[in-house]
């Protein structure tokens, strides 16, 4: 589509100009604010119900009060629950709690999404092109196009993208490309209790979230940080960012996704330079014989 | 970090994949949080048959191609048809390969809905759309004399794609956010080159009469000696995803690999005026070339399957850059209280 391949690698920031669209709505996204987000999984059921996410096995896994385990081709939001042995902030100790300090439980909650790329992998390896950059900026892949090669699968840093079974194609979040499509807002925004995921123009969702990371650390929770907030990260920053309350990688998230395609150049030049040596040696073995 | 009582085992700071599969690991844990021991990435699902598979194969037709010429410019007449017969058939079962690999086989001809430079998988449809007609045909216009002239022109063309066809692969794989596969992304087209001529050298080796085996033989052992060579480079400098060339499978294709090559190596200097010796050598050389691509493969697979290959390089990364990432500078992983520490500019 665009002219130079690595073009939005290199310059442009907003994805969807970068894309190639000249006239094209803001950028818009997810900011998931984890500090309020009360484990109910609503997000997950609407996500289910409203894009026709098939059921994807009933099993109990030991993780807290997670049985879904992570995102993938039939799990778009993905509520992570995790038991931490500390408190949050000035939180009280629990009820239960005889024996001061040590005995204070947090629980953190988050809903994890499909991040939207400003630098996408999983759009950039596509070799079909049934992945595409949408004028919201939001990444989707066309069902009909997908021959399900599975190349986007471990290209996501995220592990967001997956392989349907008896399906064989790829699916992940939309973004709700039908609803945002028409003014309103995607399925699990619209079913959050707390707006803990709360969805807008992305410029506008970074400075509510700057604000609340203020409001939050003035409160005492020092921990508190965003994450794909930064238009300067490995990805060019996310489309879907989050406010969490504990390192990454504690969420199950990579603490610094890098888009793998930013050294997919060096990698031509070295194939390259692999491709001459091979000929060049083979050559070298002929004609070596040949005097 | 998580601090979950009831685990699967029902046991407590417990990661249950190690716990499960009762492995030693080599060297005691590093210290990384992680959700459950549950993987960061998602795991690849293409099947190694097919895909390691692929690998090899595009590898053998490639560099069998560029030898075919040689061999059909040189006036070796059965070494060149033996090598344009298997990049035919290597370039056949590619393409088979590829589409029983996908997960909607009917769509395969979605592969050259467009030409993307950004996916190697893109041009690497291109490429083999080009190459396997070509060295069909080469191999076709050998056999039944036909049109001497249009074979000619297509062993050319294959062996010009064949370079490519035959490294691309290593692009393919590194561009992945699978660390064993990403962080060898420097080393990793010279292995497949290497691997590459030790193949098709190998089946040379197999099928061409003694006499005419002169160049296959010197191709072997360099080939065969480079990989050895440039893969023990590229384990070196990938950190931490080298510890998954030492899991489980990559291991025994690993060793397999070596002892393979080791022993076609030595076995193509020593007999080199035996057909069996040589024979014998060849289908050593390309045993070890296949067990190569296949231990790149299953170490990916189990550097995607244990996050800590995900997640201690990047902690260190992150760390290392100090002031730079998100959570330092923007909102501080230090409290807010020790920001004031920092010494102001004066």
């Amino acid at each position: 589509m665009a002219p130079n391949p690595f073009r939005s690698l290199l310059e442009e920031a907003d994805p969807a100009t970068a894309s190639g669209y000249v006239d094209h709505p803001p950028r818009m996204g997810f900011f998931t604010d984890t500090s309020v987000c009360i484990g109910c999984k609503a997000c997950e059921v609407a996500c289910k119900e409203w894009n026709h996410v098939p059921e994807d096995g009933l099993r109990y896994t030991g993780m807290s009060y997670d049985n879904t385990v992570g995102l993938g081709a039939d799990t778009w939001r993905h509520v992570v629950f995790i038991e931490q042995r500390t408190r949050l902030a000035h939180q009280l100790a629990g009820a239960a709690a005889g024996d001061g300090a040590t005995s204070g439980i947090r629980w953190l909650m988050a809903s994890d999404v499909c991040k939207h790329c400003t630098h996408a992998a999983c759009l950039d390896v596509c070799p079909t092109g049934a992945l595409l950059r949408t004028e919201f900026g939001t990444v989707v892949v066309q069902e009909d196009i997908c021959n399900g090669c599975g190349y986007c699968i471990p290209a996501c840093p995220y592990g967001v993208i997956d392989q349907r079974h008896g399906d064989g194609r790829a699916w992940k979040c939309t973004l709700c490309y039908d609803r945002i499509s028409v003014g309103a807002e995607p399925a699990c925004a619209k079913a959050c209790p707390t707006d803990s995921i709360q969805f807008g123009a992305l410029d506008e969702l970074h400075e509510r979230a700057d604000r609340r990371l203020a409001q939050l650390h003035e409160a005492g929770v020092a921990d508190a940080r965003l994450y794909g907030r930064d238009p300067g990260d490995g990805v060019g920053g996310d489309g879907a960012f989050f406010l969490l309350l504990d390192d990454p990688e504690v969420y199950g998230l990579p603490p610094d996704p890098v888009v793998t395609t930013r050294d997919l150049p060096a990698m031509w030049r070295r194939v390259a330079t692999a491709a001459v040596v091979l000929a060049g040696t083979v050559t070298l073995g002929f004609v070596r014989r040949a005097r | 970090m998580n601090e979950t009582d009831v685990t699967r085992e029902g046991l407590e700071h417990v990661r249950p994949r190690h716990a499960s599969r009762g492995e030693q690991p080599m060297v005691p844990d590093a210290e990384f949080g992680s959700y459950y021991g549950q993987p960061i990435i998602n795991q690849p699902v293409w099947r190694g048959p097919d895909i390691a598979g692929y690998f090899f194969l595009g590898g053998l037709g490639g560099a069998a191609s560029v030898m075919a010429a040689g061999a059909h410019l040189s006036g070796r007449g059965e070494l060149a048809r033996a090598l344009k017969i298997g990049g035919a058939v290597a370039g056949a079962l590619s393409t088979v390969a590829l589409i029983h690999d996908l997960g909607r086989r009917a769509r395969f001809v979605n592969m050259l809905r467009t030409f993307k430079p950004t996916s190697p998988m893109s041009v690497g449809s291109w490429v083999l759309a080009a190459y396997a007609p070509a060295a069909t045909v080469a191999a076709a216009s050998d056999l039944t004399g036909i049109a001497p002239g249009i074979g000619t022109l297509a062993t050319t063309g294959a062996a010009a794609l064949g370079p490519i066809l035959a490294t691309y692969t290593a692009a393919l794989v590194s561009n992945t956010a699978v660390p064993a596969w990403h962080d060898a992304y420097r080393e990793m087209p010279f292995v497949f080159a290497s691997s590459a001529v030790t193949s098709a050298a190998g089946l040379a080796l197999v099928a061409a009469p003694l006499e005419e085996c002169g160049p296959a033989r010197f191709l072997g052992v360099l080939g065969a000696a480079a990989e050895l060579g440039t893969e023990r480079v590229m384990e070196e400098r990938m950190g931490l995803a080298r510890e998954a060339f030492y899991e489980d499978k990559a291991s025994t294709y690993q060793r397999a690999a070596r002892g393979l090559l080791g022993v076609g190596i030595v076995g193509s200097l020593a007999g080199r005026r035996s057909r069996l010796a040589g024979a014998l050598s060849g289908a050593a050389l390309l045993a070890g070339s296949a067990f190569t691509r296949f231990a790149i493969f299953e170490a990916g697979l189990a550097s995607a399957a244990d996050p800590k290959y995900t997640v201690v390089p990047q902690r260190q990364r992150l760390e290392a850059r100090g002031g730079r990432s998100t959570s330092a500078v923007t909102n501080g992983h230090a409290p807010a209280d020790a920001v004031p520490s920092e010494p102001p500019p004066t």
